[in-house]
């Protein structure tokens, strides 16, 4: 599994950013409703995160849905970690949780 | 293809026998839905693991012929 370029690629992205968000589309301009939920989340919480628009690259598409072992997009991942796909980010977002998460992997938030 | 919320109820089940599952149709399209599963199966489970229970449910059919399918996932009494 290592050896798969794509593989790596997705690791390196994961490594190189506290949050790392594989979307449709790109934060400004979403294409997907799901994709645009998370990055509103995002924003509203008030953290920095890297982003890979799995629309242009056909590779991290299908390799991040392997990855993951999760068959949808968009995926969340924070320090390295899978947290989940909209419906989760939306439920922890709505509990408090996903702000307490961030507070606690160290992940610096902006003051809203 | 757009599959029946039957269907989904139906695979659901046959992975988890014990859930009680509630499937809406979100806009009337047969495309998009919303699952609520409560299943004892999910007791001790993150939710990406309760999630990932039902995606295996579902035998690869999310993210092809199921386009949208909101996830709601819970063991029984608990939040």
């Amino acid at each position: 599994m290592s050896d798969n370029p794509v593989n790596e690629r997705i690791k390196t992205d994961i490594a190189q950013n506290d949050v790392m968000l594989f979307m449709k589309g790109t934060p400004v301009f979403p294409q997907c409703g799901f994709s645009a939920a998370v990055v509103q989340i995002l924003n509203h919480v008030g953290v920095k995160f890297g982003s890979a628009d799995v629309l242009v690259d056909p590779e991290i598409r299908d390799g991040i849905k392997a990855f993951t072992n999760w068959p949808t997009v968009p995926q969340l991942y924070v320090k390295g970690e899978f947290v989940g796909g909209c419906d989760i980010i939306r439920e922890m977002f709505e509990a408090g949780e996903l702000e307490q998460m961030f507070d606690e992997k160290g992940v610096a938030r902006e003051a809203a | 293809m757009p599959m029946a919320a039957s269907e989904i109820e139906s695979l659901i089940k046959d992975a988890m026998p014990d859930a009680e599952v509630r499937i809406d149709d979100l806009r009337g399209d047969g495309d998009h839905y919303l699952a609520n599963v409560v299943s004892s199966a999910f007791i001790g489970k993150s939710r990406v693991q309760q999630h990932q229970m039902v995606y295996e449910a579902l035998q690869g059919r999310m993210g092809g012929e199921l386009h949208a399918l909101a996830l709601q996932t819970s063991a029984p009494d608990a939040g």
